[in-house]
Parts: structure tokens; C-alpha cells; sequence
């Protein structure tokens, strides 16, 4: 699959001088940077900033985050001059591929796209290729707030090192949800799933690979599956190894699908259309990625009342999403102000409120104030959202690697 | 009159430009050339994978299947109203009550061409699925169901409800194509005849109109073909997803964070492209045999009357009508409910909140679509009455090579042939800019501006303007004098398909506009990846209604400014 590519394919001798290169390279980068750093400080920062306008390309999808992403903008318009302009896009790969565009083209300044929602493969991707701007990550002074050794995948993005090239927003869980005025009983553990979809056959799916909610679901059920799951942390030795780790889900997956909805024929598009499902009682479970979403959707009506959350005995995986500036971004300086404000307690604190998006805050409570740690306990937990004590452990994001080649498997098994 | 020449050639260099850039945007990659993608080297190893590819025949297939049985069963079904709905037919209807509902079907139908794909699909889909509206009455009258029946519907394996889609949305295009080239070829005249000589009704027209009326619908069906080959939102909508067909393959393959994937997704396009001109030569030919086969038929002389025909007809213009009507009301219901799950057959609350909220989003967007709209439509038909009038005036037809080249953007699939034209874009500073993204929409409006207006513009008969020119008017006083007051309804409805064309843009609108300009359509699209009916209904239902005003204004006008001269309408 990858061999066509020939930068893929080095040979050993070629990898041996890359890998020179860029031992020499990140050390010139590193020096570089150190000086930007102090160049840049914040007050220098917060000047240039004044007065620029920032197009952050964002998934539109969804009537709370867009309002939180325009409430972001009145605030830092109020307190920076800031202009904030949310780009509403069907999918991040849209803006990938213009900062793409751009760099093909040779457009090295005033891109279009100032700040971009993006993590795990798409951050991998638009790293790998020079796309991002950074490190910037250090220059931001809410950054220190963040828990790292909690959240450690404030860091690992996927299991690859974040390196300063995006600034962490907010925390993400995987979960499962259900209609408990339909479901009594749920699972507890993946081959429980299984047992439970033999009771209720065609009540259960999950979306297609290319959903990022689909590819999570087959990586959950490989970590509960596969006998040593810590080889997921790094990338793919080889297809040996791939057939043999993997072999165990497979074997899962061609007992689950026959019972899945529509016999696994057909796959729901995306997790927004899986969620529809739920709420037209096609589906008893569906999946989210946000502990809290289920709160807020019923919330806002987009659920039915009856619709609760929970989660495996062993631990679901968790990551973050993060925010990045391409590079060739003509307001950075503005876009920094942005994805500094995101990490502000009170940026956090208003996104975690499950009336107005309930999603999780990457800050560490403990570094806050006694008032705004006060303030985070106060917050509503809504009512379909399992307490922090009963979310179970987390997981980390296998690597991308592993991520690629599962959802090129899956779609050659079951995708024709 | 001097300037005549310059309209083609300034056409032209407005398609030539960003078209060689698209397409070497898409040939460039698929032949393994993308540099900064790390592609260096030219090779055909990308079309070997592509061709391996696990999903690639059944998509083949699918794609096929459903392009062209959709645009089949739609022109069927557009003949056939014709034969019932022209003004030929409804004069010479005895029955009365027959000939009110084909009022009905006729003012109903036409304005369904402005509700855009999207917005019609995912009603569409509403309505049909198992848990859909349809089910939802059925169970609350009869059956009392608790949980949705396990039947499989929309996303079926063959593509059925997808055709369905299709279905609803050309056939009213195509109609309204037949509709207005009728007057050309004298419709009435010649069914006079045929119904002197004892023929009936939908034998004249099928042995003496449809013959004469076909050549001047062809290329509106051929636009219709390689649409429906090529569509992207309908087809993720309605169309199955395992695998789906390669439209929406290609478009995985862009979206595959993996950029690599570009590679395969050009190649993919590539290949789209010669399905496509496949099935246009396929169409063709099988044109020629049908004709070949039916030639006996037109000229046997068999007489004879059918009513079951009007029926059929009747009832098939009908059940359109109503599918799509239910469609948008589903859609309309759903922008005002808050909660509304199975098997509530309405909303369990209703809300204004849904509008409210998008009030301002709504307000900016809107100008922003109708300023675009408009200012692409004016310039279109500016250079295509200016190409029209230069092939009359200098009796230079406009060439096989440079109609095809105007068509070409309505043939290839928009996703990859875009980003060829971001890089240009990029390249000459010109990227977010306003001009930039109404050239991108004249890219699109033209054609259709060009199909729609380009027949009846060349059929007029041409001793209107001798005369003019007899009484020594000067040629720019015979176009504004006679030709474009005779010509007002055509080109009143070609500006208002181009608008409608102009607002259901979304791909070039994201592109060319470097997501600096929000129109109605980016907001429903990027809505629409959300599954909120709810919001998905109040940009749908807007989305519809801009055009539809242009639509009923197209047709209006003409019957207020021609209220003296009924044989002008």
C-alpha cells in the first residue's frame, strides 16, 4: 500500500542519513526556536495581535460548539482586539488540503487558515509535511496550567509527541450510550457486547472507519481483545506482527456483525447520524466520544430524555484535541491569543457547563485558584453523565499506525 | 458589433485557464506527481492500486447502475409528463377534472428544481426510513410498532433510494427543459395535425414532437448523466455506504487524513471522468439503436387513443409531487421542533428556537448567496448573449470543442478538479478574493445558463430581427428592440436556474473562497456532516426558498409584462 510512495520506501542507507539530518536539524530548530521564544513574549505577542483577524477552520457540525466558538470570539475581541472568524467546515480535511494548496502553490505567508481544531492523524499528517507552524506552545502563559501528568495525551497526541506544535483544548473519552427506557442491562466488557447484541440482535452498530468514532470502536475492541495490548503504543513492526495482534478482533468483529443493524451490511455514516439513530429508536447502544454530550444533547432536544451513558469495567480509550496554526498563518500572533484563551479556567470552565457544550477541560484543577476550583466544582455534572470516580480508567490512543492499517483491513473485510 | 468576436474568446480564456489547471490538478497526482506529497517521479503505479482496490468494481458498478438508470427513468418519466402537461395537451383535454390536476402536477413540479440536492435527499430520507415519517403514520394508525420495522430502505445495496432521490430532482429539470424548447419546434401545430389525422394525443406527440424536441434536449440530458455519475451529497445521504458509489470513495480518499491518499483519490477521479464519458457514448449509441428500432414504428400509421396513458401519467406526477412536497414538509416540521423522536408523528415540542438562534448567521449569509448569485448570473448571461449573438451575427456556430470545453466543469467531479484550480489560485494572489469565488460560480452557472438559453436563443425565428434590420435598426437595437423582449421568458428562466445553480454551489465556495465567505449552503452542508435535522431544516428550507423566488419572478414577470400577448407566454 505505502511502498508506491517513495518517500515511504528509503532504503536503509537513506534512513541513516535522514535520521543525521534530522538529529542536525531539530538541533538548529531547537536553537532557533529557543530564541523566538524569548523574542516573542507575550506582551510582544498580545501587540502584533491587536487588530488581526483569525480564521479558525472548525468542524460546523454543531449548534453548541459553534455558539461557544462565537462566544470565544466576543471575548477576545473584548480583551485582545481580536477578530475571530470561525471557517464552519463539513470536514477538517477541507482546510488540510487548502494549507496543502497553498504550500504547492508557494504561499509561505498570509495563508487562509489561521488556526485549525485538529488532532491524532490529522496533526501527524500536517506535521509529517511541514504544515505547522510551532513550536509555539511555550509561548503561551495559560499553557502551564494544563495537567500534564494526569492527562498525559496532552502531550501524546495518538502516542506522537505534541512537540509545542499544538496547544491542547479540551479532553475527549470514549462511551457508550443507550435508552434505558429500552435497555435494563448493559455490558461491561467488550465480549459482553457480544453477548448482549446475541439477546438483541440488530440493536447495535457503530459508524463506518472513516469516522473517527468507528475507527475508536475497533481500537477499543482490539485493547480488550488482544493479549498484550502495549504494542498498540507504538508503531506497526510488521504485517506479521499486524495479523497476529489484530487476529483476535477479527474473529470478534465476524461474530458481532451478523447480529449489528442490518445484519452489518451497512454502517451509519458518521457518529452524528449514529446518534439521529438513537433518538429514531433504530438503535438501543450508540457510541460517543464525550462523556458529557449525551447531557447535553438531551439537553437541547437533539436526544430522548430516557438516554444515559456508561463505559467499560477495563477503561475506554481517552485523548485530547488540540488546536494548531499553519504554517503560513499571517495572523499566528492573533491565533495564539485564541488558543491561549481556550486553555484560560474561565475559556474551560464555560465549554465543560453541559448546558452550553459539556465537554471535558484539559487544565489541571489543582493549579487554579481556590475560587475558580470552587467555581469547577459548582459546574452541573447533567443528567445522563457518570461522575469522574465512575468513568473507569483511561486508555491511550493506539498509535496512528496501528489506526491506518486496522481501517484498511476493516474496510477490505467488510467495506465491499 | 466590433466586440462581437471577443465574447467566445473571452469565454473561453475564463474556462480554459482554471480547467487546464483542474485537470492537470487531477492528471498530475494520478500519474504520481505531487511534489510536496513527496511524488516526484511520473508512473502508473497509482492506477494499479486503484484498480486492485478491494471496493473499486462494486463502486464501479453502483456508480453505473445508478447514474444511469436515474437519469433513464427520469427523462422517461419527463416525456411522459410532457405528453400530458404541455399546453398542447391541457387545450385539447375534454376532462376537466383531469386537466385541473395537471395543473396541479405542473405548477408543483417546476418549482421543486430549487430545492437543492442535499436538502431533498435528507428529507427524502426522513420520509422513507424505517423510523421515518412514513413509518411513523403508518405504526400510529395501525400497528402500533415500538420499535422501528427491521426493513432496509434508504442506503439500500443497490442504490435504489439514491435513483429515488435522483428522480424527484431531475425529472422536473428535464421537464421543464421539454417544456420550454416546445414552442420552437411549434408543438401545437404539429399535434394539431396528428390529431386531425386521427391520432391521439400521446401518439402525435410521441411519433411528431418527441423526435424534433429530443436533439434540442440532449445536452440537459447528458449535463443530467454525468451529474448523477458524479453526484456527492445525495449519494452519502441516500446511497449505500459498503461500499458506496465512487464518488464518495473519491471523496473518502481526499478526506483520509493520510495525504498520501490524494494520490489514489486523482486517479480515482480520473477514471470518473472516463466512466463518465463512457456512459455519454453509451447513451448515444443506444440512442441511435432505439431509433433504429422505432423508426418503422413512427411511420406505420397505427392510430389510436389511450387514456390509461393520461392516467399512468397522472398518478405518476402525483406520487412525485407528493414524495418531494412531503420531503420539504418533513424537513419544514423538523426546523421547528425541539423534540421529536420515534414515534412521535410530530414533534414532541415545537420551538422557534432553531430560527431564532440563527437569526443574525442567517441575515449575513443570505446577502452574501444573493449578492454572489446575482452578480454571477448578470455576468453569464452578459457572455452568453454575447457568444449567442456573435454566432448569429458572424454565422459562426460555436464549435463541438468549445461547447464541450463550456460543459466539461459539469463533468468532472468537482472535489478534485478544485484543487488543481486552488493551486492556480494560489499561485496568482487571488485566493479569498470575492472575484476569485464568482468566477468559480460562473464556472458552474454558465453552462447551465448557456444550456438553457442557447436553444430557444438559436430558434427564434429569424425574420423577427430581418425585419428590425429591414427598418434599419442597428444590431445592438434589434437585440435590445426585439430579440430580448420575444426572448424575456427564456432568459428570465435560464437566469434563474443559474441562480439556483449559483446557491447549491458548496465545494467551489469552500475553495475558491478560502472559507472566507459564508453562503447558506456552506452553512446547511457543514450542518448537515452534524445530522441535526433540525438546523439541516431551517438551511434547507432556505436554501430552497432564494431560488424559488427567482424561479416564480422568471415566471411571473413574463405573464405581467405579456398580459396583452398570450401567444408570447
Amino acid at each position: 500500500m505505502n511502498n508506491i510512495f517513495n518517500y515511504n520506501s528509503a532504503t536503509e542507507s537513506e534512513s541513516m542519513s535522514k535520521t543525521l539530518n534530522f538529529i542536525i536539524f531539530t538541533t538548529l530548530f531547537l536553537l532557533l526556536s529557543s530564541f523566538s521564544v524569548s523574542a516573542n513574549s507575550w506582551e510582544d505577542i498580545s501587540k502584533k495581535a491587536k487588530g488581526q483577524t483569525v480564521y479558525w477552520n472548525a468542524w460546523g457540525g454543531s449548534e453548541e460548539i459553534n455558539s461557544y466558538i462565537s462566544w470565544v470570539g466576543t471575548r477576545v475581541k473584548e480583551d485582545y482586539g481580536v477578530t475571530l472568524k470561525h471557517v464552519k467546515l463539513a470536514s477538517t480535511a477541507d482546510a488540510v488540503s487548502r494549507v496543502l494548496a497553498e504550500k504547492a502553490a508557494g504561499r509561505t505567508t498570509n495563508g487562509s487558515v489561521d488556526l485549525i481544531w485538529i488532532n491524532g492523524e490529522n496533526f501527524a499528517k500536517m506535521k509529517e509535511n511541514g504544515l505547522l507552524f510551532g513550536p509555539f506552545t511555550d509561548n503561551l502563559p495559560n499553557f502551564k496550567l494544563v495537567d500534564f501528568s494526569g492527562k498525559p495525551t496532552t502531550l501524546l497526541d495518538f502516542n506522537l509527541p505534541v512537540e509545542g506544535y499544538e496547544a491542547p483544548w479540551g479532553m475527549a473519552k470514549f462511551n457508550f450510550v443507550f435508552d434505558s427506557a429500552r435497555v435494563s442491562e448493559t455490558p461491561k466488557s467488550i465480549p459482553e457486547l457480544l453477548q448482549w447484541s446475541k439477546r438483541h440482535p440488530g440493536r447495535f452498530t457503530y459508524p463506518h472507519v472513516t469516522d473517527f468514532l468507528g475507527s475508536t470502536f475497533i481500537m477499543q475492541a482490539l485493547i480488550e481483545l488482544t493479549a498484550n495490548p502495549e504494542v498498540l503504543n507504538r508503531s506497526v513492526k510488521s504485517e506479521v506482527e499486524f495479523s497476529k495482534v489484530t487476529a483476535p478482533l477479527w474473529s470478534y468483529l465476524n461474530q458481532l456483525h451478523p447480529l449489528l443493524w442490518r445484519s452489518g451490511n451497512s454502517f451509519p455514516s458518521s457518529s452524528s447520524v449514529q446518534q439521529q439513530m438513537l433518538n429514531d429508536s433504530e438503535l438501543d447502544i450508540a457510541l460517543s466520544f464525550n462523556p458529557s454530550a449525551t447531557s447535553a444533547a438531551i439537553a437541547n432536544g437533539s436526544l430522548t430524555e430516557s438516554a444515559r451513558t456508561f463505559v467499560l469495567k477495563k477503561g475506554t480509550i481517552g485523548n485530547t484535541h488540540f488546536v494548531g496554526i499553519p504554517f503560513n498563518s499571517g495572523s499566528s500572533e492573533g491565533a495564539m491569543i485564541v488558543a491561549n484563551f481556550l486553555m484560560s479556567p474561565e475559556a474551560q470552565m464555560e465549554k465543560q457547563n453541559p448546558d452550553i457544550w459539556g465537554d471535558s477541560t484539559v487544565l489541571s484543577i489543582t493549579k487554579l485558584s481556590a475560587q475558580q476550583q470552587q467555581k469547577f466544582k459548582a459546574l452541573p455534572l447533567g443528567v445522563a453523565t457518570l461522575p469522574p470516580e465512575k468513568l473507569g480508567p483511561t486508555q491511550p490512543n493506539p498509535h496512528p499506525d496501528w489506526k491506518n492499517q486496522l481501517s484498511t483491513e476493516w474496510q477490505r473485510r467488510y467495506g465491499q | 458589433m466590433r466586440l462581437l468576436p471577443a465574447f467566445p474568446f473571452l469565454t473561453q480564456l475564463l474556462f480554459l485557464l482554471p480547467i487546464a489547471a483542474g485537470l492537470f490538478g487531477v492528471l498530475l497526482p494520478a500519474l504520481g506527481y505531487l511534489p510536496d506529497l513527496g511524488g516526484d517521479k511520473f508512473h502508473f503505479e497509482v492506477f494499479r492500486q486503484l484498480l486492485e482496490h478491494p471496493a473499486l468494481p462494486h463502486a464501479v458498478w453502483l456508480t453505473l447502475f445508478s447514474g444511469i438508470a436515474a437519469t433513464f427513468i427520469s427523462l422517461s418519466l419527463a416525456i411522459f409528463l410532457a405528453t400530458m402537461l404541455s399546453r398542447t395537451s391541457l387545450s385539447g383535454n375534454k376532462n376537466n377534472r383531469m386537466a385541473s390536476l395537471f395543473v396541479i402536477v405542473r405548477r408543483g413540479l417546476i418549482p421543486l428544481i430549487a430545492v437543492p440536492h442535499a436538502a431533498m435527499a435528507l428529507g427524502l430520507a426522513f420520509l422513507v426510513a424505517p423510523s421515518g415519517w412514513l413509518v411513523r403514520w403508518f405504526s400510529f394508525l395501525l400497528m402500533g410498532w415500538e420499535t422501528p420495522p427491521e426493513w432496509v430502505t434508504v442506503q439500500d445495496p443497490f442504490g435504489l433510494s439514491l435513483i429515488l432521490g435522483l428522480v424527484l430532482k431531475e425529472t422536473p429539470y428535464l421537464l421543464l427543459m421539454i417544456l420550454a424548447a416546445l414552442p420552437q419546434i411549434r408543438a401545437q401545430e404539429y399535434i394539431r395535425i396528428g390529431q386531425s389525422l386521427g391520432y391521439g394525443n400521446l401518439r402525435s406527440w410521441l411519433k411528431l414532437v418527441l423526435p424534433q424536441v429530443y436533439p434540442l434536449i440532449r445536452l440537459p440530458v447528458f449535463a443530467v448523466l454525468a451529474f448523477s455519475l458524479s453526484v456527492v451529497d445525495v449519494a452519502l445521504i441516500l446511497g449505500p455506504s459498503t461500499p458506496p458509489t465512487l464518488s464518495v470513495l473519491i471523496l473518502r480518499w481526499i478526506d483520509n487524513p493520510d495525504l498520501s491518499f490524494r494520490f489514489l483519490a486523482s486517479a480515482g477521479a480520473v477514471l470518473l471522468l472516463l466512466l463518465t464519458l463512457g456512459a455519454l457514448l453509451f447513451w448515444r449509441v443506444s440512442e441511435w439503436l432505439l431509433l433504429q428500432k422505432w423508426r418503422n414504428w413512427l411511420s406505420n400509421g397505427k392510430r389510436g387513443n389511450r387514456n390509461e396513458a393520461q392516467k399512468l401519467a397522472a398518478l405518476s406526477g402525483l406520487l412525485l409531487l407528493g414524495t418531494a412536497f412531503l420531503s420539504v414538509l418533513g424537513l419544514a416540521f423538523w426546523s421547528l421542533s425541539l423534540r421529536w423522536p420515534y414515534p412521535y408523528v410530530l414533534p414532541q415540542r415545537w420551538t422557534s428556537r432553531n430560527w431564532e438562534r440563527h437569526w443574525t448567521s442567517i441575515q449575513e449569509t443570505s446577502f452574501t448567496t444573493l449578492e454572489l448569485g446575482v452578480i454571477a448570473v448578470l455576468i453569464a448571461l452578459i457572455l452568453v448573449v454575447g457568444c449567442l449573438e456573435n454566432e448569429q451575427w458572424r454565422r459562426v456556430s460555436f464549435s463541438f470543442r468549445s461547447q464541450w470545453l463550456l460543459y466539461l466543469p459539469l463533468l468532472i467531479p468537482q472535489a478534485t478538479f478544485l484543487l488543481g484550480i486552488q493551486i492556480l489560485a494560489v499561485r496568482l494572489e487571488m485566493d479569498g478574493t470575492f472575484l476569485l469565488l464568482v468566477w468559480s460560480h460562473l464556472l458552474f452557472v454558465l453552462p447551465y445558463i448557456f444550456l438553457t438559453l442557447a436553444d430557444p436563443w438559436r430558434n427564434l425565428d429569424t425574420r423577427f430581427p430581418q425585419i428590425g434590420q429591414c427598418l434599419g435598426a442597428s444590431p445592438l437595437r434589434v437585440l435590445f428592440r426585439i430579440k430580448l423582449p420575444l426572448l424575456l421568458k427564456p432568459l428570465l428562466v435560464a437566469a434563474a436556474v443559474g441562480f439556483a445553480v449559483s446557491v447549491s454551489q458548496y465545494l467551489p465556495t469552500l475553495f475558491a473562497g478560502g472559507g472566507r465567505f459564508a453562503t447558506l449552503t456552506t452553512e446547511a452542508v457543514s450542518y448537515a456532516a452534524g445530522a441535526d435535522r433540525r438546523v439541516i431544516g431551517v438551511y434547507g428550507f432556505l436554501q430552497a426558498l432564494f431560488p424559488w423566488i427567482a424561479l416564480l419572478l422568471a415566471l411571473a414577470i413574463p405573464r405581467w409584462r405579456f398580459r396583452n400577448r398570450a401567444t408570447l407566454l
